[in-house]
């Protein structure tokens, strides 16, 4: 067991907490850039999805998993990305300028949603978002001057400090450094009075209230935050589709994000990379699974869908914290061995939470 | 002039006046108790306060300033903190970010100096820790610092509220019943805190509580409200033997 002796208040200001965190968080920054030298293109193409995914489950969780606000249309910022950004490089503008100009974009597209929709909470703010994830897609149909409506949009492939998005060992590396980016930049607003204010409001906006917390504020400002990292995903995944179609941006594709935070641990930015790796490589092991099925089976339509659902439900009753809960358990039980005791995360009654004030 | 001023507040839901024409006056460093059987609209009147009701009729005034109107989350930049009867501590986060949201209303850094945790984002958490660790020297919460609030007693939990409420550096302090729920070396320590908040923090406290002894202790003055009308006023020995008190908490 590691025990920190804290003597600066730095060290709990600091992301890395203890030695043993910079030296494993390098060695996997490492692992990961040396990837390319052992994997193919396939592959590559599969982790740079994930990247991708990644940086929209960060962006989700940001605002389901610390501000405790449900999204079922998160996909429509995916496409605002996505679209931004194929428009803008069909009209000249370079990809070093294109992407500052995305994200501010969502970051403004998520604030204007954000300021009316948040009036609403629980199943209601749900519904609303749901509904809010057909509207866009509606919008990209028919909004052709700008998406080129179901014709679709060819996404340019421009040339990006001398090299090509279509050599997938450059397009791995530009995922990759936007992933880490993204990551720091969320756990320095979670760090931040910002951050701690969302989690406020997630526990308990009463409270939060009366402490400060200008309620609506922070609320469209955590919609908008979600926004910005959504819509940079969207940029990345134009470029990874190639072409753009609205129907990519469909309630699929939002519960797909759903399932990532939920699966990865809610309320944890590891959970985000759990999840993406796993929604990201459950197709592939569903299309495996489907040859050693009896073809009766294997080959039903909506087999994905099912077992999405599924793996949704068992998570929510077995898991409530997803991969990221048991990887601390995991670790607790060899920080603990051979003394752990089962009971340690038994969930405790409820006792003191009510709806009086 | 009275620091905190309430003046005919009136609360109805529907029919029902939880508080009728009650006004009263805090001077500056008093204890200030509220008591009253259930019901009684202790709780009301400190919702009305904190703005969370909208009173029917009325007006508060703090520091001779109208706050009536003033939106519910600029009441604790005024001065006043409080806790709540039935704890809304954050319980997902550890007792150090509780108290650190204490600090909220003080923040200077914007969204973007906190995306890149600029110096002056890192300066600012280094300000509010000095002020989060006085106030865990002060309650004895040293302990504690990395605990979840979901793992922790009833009592500390308490604590963890009032050191909140303490973090936000008020002029006025709220307190919604806080020795309910702990043992009795708790209430008696909390006593000695209170007084102290009182006398070396130099904070004006308001408070509803149960506890008749604890009350008789640590409190200046006593308000009794009974169905939102204001029974009886006056310093502990008058309330402890006013008839009508008596009536409403043991009838005839």
């Amino acid at each position: 067991m590691r025990f920190i002796f804290k003597t600066k208040y730095s060290q709990d200001i600091n992301i890395a907490k203890h030695n043993g965190d910079r030296f494993w968080y390098s060695l996997l920054i490492l692992i990961m850039a040396a990837l390319p030298l052992v994997l193919d293109d396939f592959y590559l193409g599969e982790i740079s999805y994930i990247c991708i995914l990644s940086i929209a489950g960060i962006g989700l969780m940001i605002l389901s998993g610390y501000t405790g606000l449900a999204s079922l249309g998160h996909a429509a910022f995916l496409g605002v990305g996505a679209y931004t950004h194929a428009f803008l490089l069909t009209n000249g503008i370079p990809f070093y300028a294109s992407i500052p100009i995305v994200i501010v974009v969502s970051f403004l597209v998520g604030a204007a949603i954000g300021i009316p929709i948040l009036r609403l909470t629980g199943m209601y703010l749900a519904i609303a978002t749901l509904a809010l994830g057909f509207i866009a897609e509606h919008v990209f149909i028919k909004w052709e001057h700008f998406t080129g409506g179901n014709r679709g949009l060819p996404v340019p492939q421009p040339e990006f400090l001398g090299m090509s998005f279509y050599d997938s060992v450059f397009f791995y590396y530009v995922c990759l450094v936007f992933l880490i980016a993204a990551m720091f930049a969320a756990i320095n607003i979670l760090r931040s009075p910002t951050g701690r204010a969302f989690v406020a409001i997630r526990d308990s906006e009463i409270a939060a209230q009366s402490l400060g917390v200008n309620l609506g504020l922070y609320k469209a400002l955590s919609f908008a935050i979600s926004g910005a990292f959504t819509g940079l995903a969207g940029a990345l995944l134009a470029h990874y589709i190639g072409y753009l179609a609205p129907d990519i941006f469909n309630i699929f594709l939002s519960l797909t994000l759903l399932l990532l935070i939920v699966v990865g641990g809610m309320g944890s930015l590891h959970g985000t990379v759990f999840g993406a790796i796993f929604v990201g490589f459950l197709p592939q092991l569903i299309a495996i699974c489907r040859d050693y099925l009896p073809s009766s089976i294997g080959s039903q339509p909506g087999l994905e869908p099912m077992l999405f659902g599924i793996i949704l439900v068992f998570f929510i009753l077995y898991e409530p914290l997803g991969i990221y809960g048991r990887w601390i358990k995991i670790k607790l039980f060899f920080e603990l061995f051979p003394t752990y005791k089962r009971q340690t995360f038994k969930k405790q009654k409820v006792f003191t939470k009510s709806d009086r004030v | 002039m009275s620091l905190f001023e309430v003046k005919n507040i009136t609360v109805a839901f529907g029919g029902v006046k939880a508080l009728n024409d009650v006004s009263f006056g805090v001077d500056k460093g008093e204890i200030f108790t509220i008591i009253g059987p259930n019901g009684a609209g202790k709780s009301t009147l400190f919702n009305v306060i904190s703005r969370i009701y909208e009173p029917s009729k009325g007006e508060i005034y703090f520091e001779n300033q109208n706050i009536s109107k003033t939106k519910p989350h600029n009441i604790s930049k005024l001065g006043i903190a409080r806790t709540f009867q039935n704890l809304e501590l954050f319980e997902n986060a550890t007792v150090l970010q509780n108290l650190l949201l204490g600090r909220h209303i003080y923040k200077k850094t914007n969204i973007l100096s906190e995306v890149f945790f600029t110096p002056s984002a890192r300066k600012q958490e280094h300000e509010y820790r000095l002020k989060v660790e006085e106030v865990i020297d002060f309650l004895d919460l040293q302990h504690y610092r990395d605990t979840l609030i979901n793992g922790l007693p009833y009592g500390v939990r308490k604590n963890v509220e009032l050191a909140r409420a303490l973090c936000t550096d008020p002029k006025l302090l709220l307190l919604d019943e806080p020795s309910s729920g702990l043992t009795n070396e708790e209430t008696i320590d909390l006593g000695f805190w209170i007084k102290d908040i009182q006398s070396l923090l130099g904070i004006t406290i308001i408070m509803i509580e149960h506890d008749m002894s604890f009350v008789n202790k640590v409190s200046d003055r006593i308000l009794a409200l009974n169905y939102g009308k204001i029974l009886a006023s006056g310093l502990p020995e008058e309330i402890k033997n006013n008839a009508d008190v008596k009536q409403a908490y043991m009838g005839e």
